[in-house]
């Protein structure tokens, strides 16, 4: 377990300190969650490897479910618990704070158990084999597509369970990444939780080319990311003599340092952020973005869509609150345009979109920017604001996505052919589908932020935090850009409700028990966190405060 | 007994009814008509127990927490004004849902219905609400289920006309939002830091603050109203509209704008609000003006309806906006009288169109032979809009001149030019749609029939009872108009013309 071995410059520390090396403390129960998902993906790997191929799947999803669960379960456990140890692989010695890789502390534990909640709807929407007796996966990843080999896997009815032990190990990247307390496992996590995902976007059963191209997309695009963010990491060593984040804090603010106009620190702030905005697929860094949602299976595509955000904006968050407070009027200038570019961009060119998915995903790069004005607050209502927001537009996310899984081409005979992903083939949906219009609905106006859904609440904690931080600019943008975004949501409800059918070529497929529960859930912490979001709220604001 | 949630419960109770599926669709509108009624019952029994000597306060008051963390009650209450705004929604359903009673098949009439009374429990929460983010909820919530009632039901330019609405009362309302944001922030925050009451009164931190917060209430309330120049939406929107969507459109939806200046923008930000009296005064008369001949230009009878509708919601903002009792009152009145006027046009309207299959006016022209109840139906309402003494909107255009002359002679006078606009953009329909020969289209056409009747009946007897007696209504108005007063710190200016106006006689200070 990497981030459990203490970190190298903590070892120096150590060293001249004591003389010898001791053992890293670990504190297990803490940090039991994410041994739990990553115990999970292990066996998961051997169930591949051991069990007979016609109980595979049904063992893989089991396994994935059990592991998410448990690890939810621990996840509470650790939050009940009280006495939240924040440190594990922590050498022992605290240097104006807490030493170690991992810090288990309230803001943490929040994102990870959103992680885990979302992560285990998603598994459910993967697991679906109801509408396709294969699933949404290729039956045989290695086949190049049109090849004689792919057509005789598909009819020797191969059935794909890669996927779950590769989601496994995500998650559990997903989780360490905002529980990281320095830089280096910060990028260790940050691997371990993006070379699953760039492997599961070309898994898709249809249209094989185009997510391929997606995969190796976001794997060239995220490769150059992740360089960007160990550069910058390098440059913030030689500016703090450190990779944890609080002796870079300590480093900026503090008199002996070198004080903040090193170029190193802004250089290397640049480049980390560069590698952070990546991930959440913040304006200028969104180009892959759309691409890969729509060449990713759709499952996929949800699950990224939900849980890649809430663990990128984890560590954004703990790097912006922990790591940079002190070179604050350094950045939050740049992150202001960052947050307005990323609002206009993603709302405006979401209008110009013909395909569903493609424009799911600039409405996530409108997100995006919204979550930001909730960062720039600065605030510990920012914090939970961004929180909370997280939480709400990750289940509305994974519902929808699930939803766009179930409308598809009419195949031939019985069969269901492909999604019908383009916008007009979604024409007259309401009417011969009201069920799943209506939910679509539901979700869509979540998006828009229309009071008594989740959106609206997750809108103006965010925007309440911006005014309330100065931003009130960030806030008007915000808005306006909100409104746009209404125009482009609104257009897929007209088309459903108020258009002529598109023809017999689109057809509703009856989804299983998995995807019903999973949307049925979405659907049901949609309007819940809408209209009683007192709960969640609570819980945002008590784990509003990073541990540094 | 928490009335106001329990009149605001029962149209959504109503509405699951309808909309269950074990419900059959052709009972939905009996199921709908008769929630709509059991509302009006309590709503009435409600105002019956109103307490007039104390209209100035909120009674019935209803507070609960809600969502703590963000200084969100759930907090109801009504004062004299909002007693009448509910009262007018509660009036409206049942009317509205037996306008439509033959309109839909059955299929479609359960989504229609359905919708009406999610519609009309969002209505009396807006009107209740005495917390900030509250009425914010309800106001941005009552686009949803107009928009699909434009979408699923409307004309053939239905799908524009819906989008239109939305986004524009979207723009607005989102532009409120950060308004709403930046007032509690200003407030005193806390677990009930949106409560109307916590926020009246308060030391901004600034004069440009205070005008900022305010811009944004008020863009969002021009644009509900709807006032010159952000009216566009609206004769797109009631044209488009089934006749029952439309009255609850223009009759109480729109009201909502007027009603949000009136109560919430003049107390909260008194300062403000008296710093944009000129430019809002102007703003509209000139609604007044543009929308009346626009209205002489229609050639659609329902856009014709909306364009005189823009131009009375002008008359409402500017008594508003004078600032004096009479005005203020005057502009209360008119949005009660407004709603019964308009609601009568446009059911008679629809009726119309109903039988003519077209609601272009030239297609019309005799009838007042053809089907004489119908063409009185319409002359009433028609003189009611244009201020008839002895009908109800005349008292309170009378009112709303009369305060506005005292301040601002300029405006009164220029806005006394919308009243003849008025007469002509009424009796030249009436004259083109009415009068003349006997013509063939209407040949086998029936008259106003039992349930026609009974949906413009009341409708009349209201518009003449209040022409005659108002008292009753502004005995329950003038109390909280005077707290407005107080609150915006402004004083009827001398000499004050008291005893001017037979109907208000004794009953304005």
């Amino acid at each position: 377990m990497t981030p459990l071995v203490s970190a190298a410059p903590s070892l120096a520390d150590v060293l001249t300190a004591a003389g010898t090396i001791p053992a890293p403390k670990v504190d297990y129960f803490a940090v039991s969650p994410l041994l739990v998902v990553f115990a999970a993906a292990i066996v998961g790997v051997m169930v591949e490897a051991f069990v007979p191929r016609e109980s595979r799947f049904r063992v893989q999803v089991g396994v994935a479910v059990l592991g998410l669960v448990a690890g939810a379960a621990l996840v509470g456990a650790v939050a009940v618990d009280g006495r939240v140890l924040q440190t594990a692989g922590s050498a022992g010695a605290a240097v104006g704070g807490i030493v170690g890789a991992v810090v288990v502390d309230k803001p943490a534990l929040f994102l990870q158990g959103s992680i885990l909640v979302l992560s285990l709807l998603s598994v459910l929407t993967m697991a679906e084999r109801t509408v396709e007796s294969g699933g949404p996966f290729t039956p045989q990843a290695s086949a190049v597509p049109g090849s004689p080999a792919e057509s005789l896997a598909r009819r020797a009815g191969l059935v794909q369970s890669e996927v779950f032990p590769l989601l496994m190990f995500s998650v559990g990247g997903m989780m360490l990444f905002p529980a990281a307390n320095d830089l280096l496992t910060m990028f260790i996590a940050l691997e371990v939780f993006s070379l699953p995902l760039y492997l599961m976007c070309g898994l898709a059963r249809r249209r094989r080319l185009l997510s391929q191209e997606a995969s190796l997309k976001y794997f060239l695009l995220g490769a150059f990311s992740s360089a960007f963010f160990l550069y910058g990491t390098a440059l913030l060593y030689g500016f703090a003599g450190s990779v944890r984040l609080f002796d870079i804090a300590q480093a900026i603010s503090g008199d002996s340092g070198p004080v903040g106009k090193d170029p190193l620190l802004l250089l290397g702030i640049a480049l980390l952020a560069v590698g952070l905005l990546f991930k959440v697929g913040a304006a200028p860094f969104h180009i892959w973005t759309p691409d890969v949602y729509q060449g990713a299976p759709t499952p996929v595509t949800g699950f990224m869509a939900a849980c890649t955000k809430i663990a990128a904006f984890g560590a954004l968050l703990r790097v912006s609150y922990v790591a940079l407070p002190g070179a604050r009027w350094d950045w939050t200038p740049a992150l202001w345009g960052v947050a307005i570019l990323t609002m206009v961009v993603g709302a405006v060119i979401a209008i110009v979109q013909t395909d569903v998915k493609r424009m799911l995903a600039y409405s996530s790069i409108a997100h995006a920017g919204f979550i930001l004005t909730g960062i720039l607050a600065y605030s510990r209502s920012g914090v939970s604001s961004v929180l909370f927001y997280l939480l709400a537009y990750g289940f509305s996310t994974v519902g929808a996505f699930a939803l766009v899984t179930l409308v598809r081409d009419a195949g031939d005979g019985d069969a269901v052919g492909g999604e019908a992903t383009h916008l007009s083939q979604w024409a007259g949906l309401g009417r011969r589908s009201p069920l799943l219009a209506g939910l679509f609905t539901l979700f869509l106006l979540a998006f828009a932020g229309i009071p008594l859904t989740s959106g609206f609440i997750g809108k103006y904690a965010v925007f309440s935090a911006a005014v309330a931080g100065g931003g009130w600019v960030l806030a008007l943008v915000g808005v306006l850009a909100s409104a746009v975004a209404a125009f482009f949501y609104l257009r897929v409800v007209v088309l459903m409700y108020f258009s002529e059918p598109s023809g017999p070529t689109t057809v509703v497929a009856t989804p299983g028990v998995p995807v019903v529960v999973a949307v049925s859930v979405a659907a049901f912490a949609t309007l819940l966190l809408g209209v009683f979001p007192t709960v969640v709220l609570d819980l945002t604001q008590g784990a509003s405060a990073f541990l540094p | 007994m928490p009335w106001l949630t329990l009149i605001g419960a029962v149209p959504l109770v109503g509405a699951l009814a309808v909309w269950l599926p074990f419900t059959p669709a052709a009972k939905a509108r009996v199921v709908a008509l008769a929630t709509s009624v059991v509302a009006l019952v309590l709503t009435l029994a409600m105002a019956l127990q109103f307490d007039v000597g104390t209209a100035g306060e909120y009674q019935f008051a209803e507070t609960y927490r809600w969502i703590p963390d963000l200084g969100v009650s759930y907090a109801l209450g009504v004062d004299g004004i909002a007693l009448t705004m509910v009262a007018l929604s509660a009036v409206l359903v049942p009317v509205c849902v037996l306008a439509g009673w033959n309109e839909l098949e059955p299929e479609q009439s359960k989504t229609f219905f359905a919708l009406m009374l999610v519609l009309e429990t969002f209505m009396i929460g807006v009107f209740a609400a005495r917390d900030v983010f509250l009425f914010y909820v309800f106001f941005e919530a009552m686009l949803v289920p107009v928009y699909f009632l434009i979408g699923f039901f409307g004309g053939p330019n239905r799908r524009y006309a819906a989008v239109k609405f939305f986004l524009y009362s979207l723009f607005g309302g989102l532009v409120m939002l950060v308004a709403v944001i930046a007032l509690y922030v200003q407030g005193p925050g806390g677990p009930d830091g949106f409560l109307t009451d916590k926020l009246t009164g308060l030391d901004f931190s600034g004069t440009a603050t205070e005008r900022l917060i305010f811009l944004g209430f008020f863009l969002a309330f021009a644009i509900k109203a709807p006032m010159w120049p952000v009216h566009t939406w609206l004769p797109d929107a009631a044209a488009e509209a089934p006749a029952g969507v439309a009255v609850l459109l223009v009759g109480v939806l729109d009201k909502v704008g007027t009603f949000g200046m009136l109560t919430l923008c003049l107390p909260l930000f008194p300062e403000a609000s008296k710093w944009a009296v000129p430019v809002v005064i102007v703003l509209a008369v000139v609604s007044v003006i543009y929308g009346a001949l626009l209205a002489i230009g229609q050639s659609d009878l329902k856009r014709l309806i909306a364009y005189t509708s823009i131009s009375h919601f002008g008359f409402i903002v500017l008594g508003v906006f004078a600032m004096t009792s009479y005005g203020q009152s005057g502009s209360a009145l008119y949005m009660v009288n407004h709603g019964f006027s308009t609601a009568a046009l446009f059911l008679v309207a629809g009726m119309l169109i109903a039988r003519r299959g077209s609601a272009r006016i030239e297609d019309y022209g005799g009838l007042q032979r053809s089907t004489p109840l119908l063409a009185g139906v319409f002359l009433v309402a028609g003189m009611s809009s244009l201020a008839l003494p002895g009908l109800s909107s005349f008292v309170s255009e009378f009112l709303v001149l009369v305060g506005t002359f005292t301040r601002y002679p300029a405006a009164a006078i220029v806005a006394t030019v919308g009243i003849i606009l008025a007469a002509l953009y009424i009796l030249l329909t009436y004259q083109r749609m009415f009068t003349g020969p006997k013509r063939d289209y209407a040949a086998g056409w029936r008259d106003l029939d039992a349930r026609e009747a009974f949906v413009v009946a009341p409708l009349i007897a209201v518009i003449i009872a209040l022409g005659f007696f108002p008292k009753p209504v502004l005995d329950v108005l003038n109390p909280a108009v005077e707290r407005t007063m107080q609150q915006v710190g402004v004083t009827d200016p001398e000499p004050t013309v008291a005893g001017v106006t037979p109907a208000a006689e004794g009953t304005t200070p």
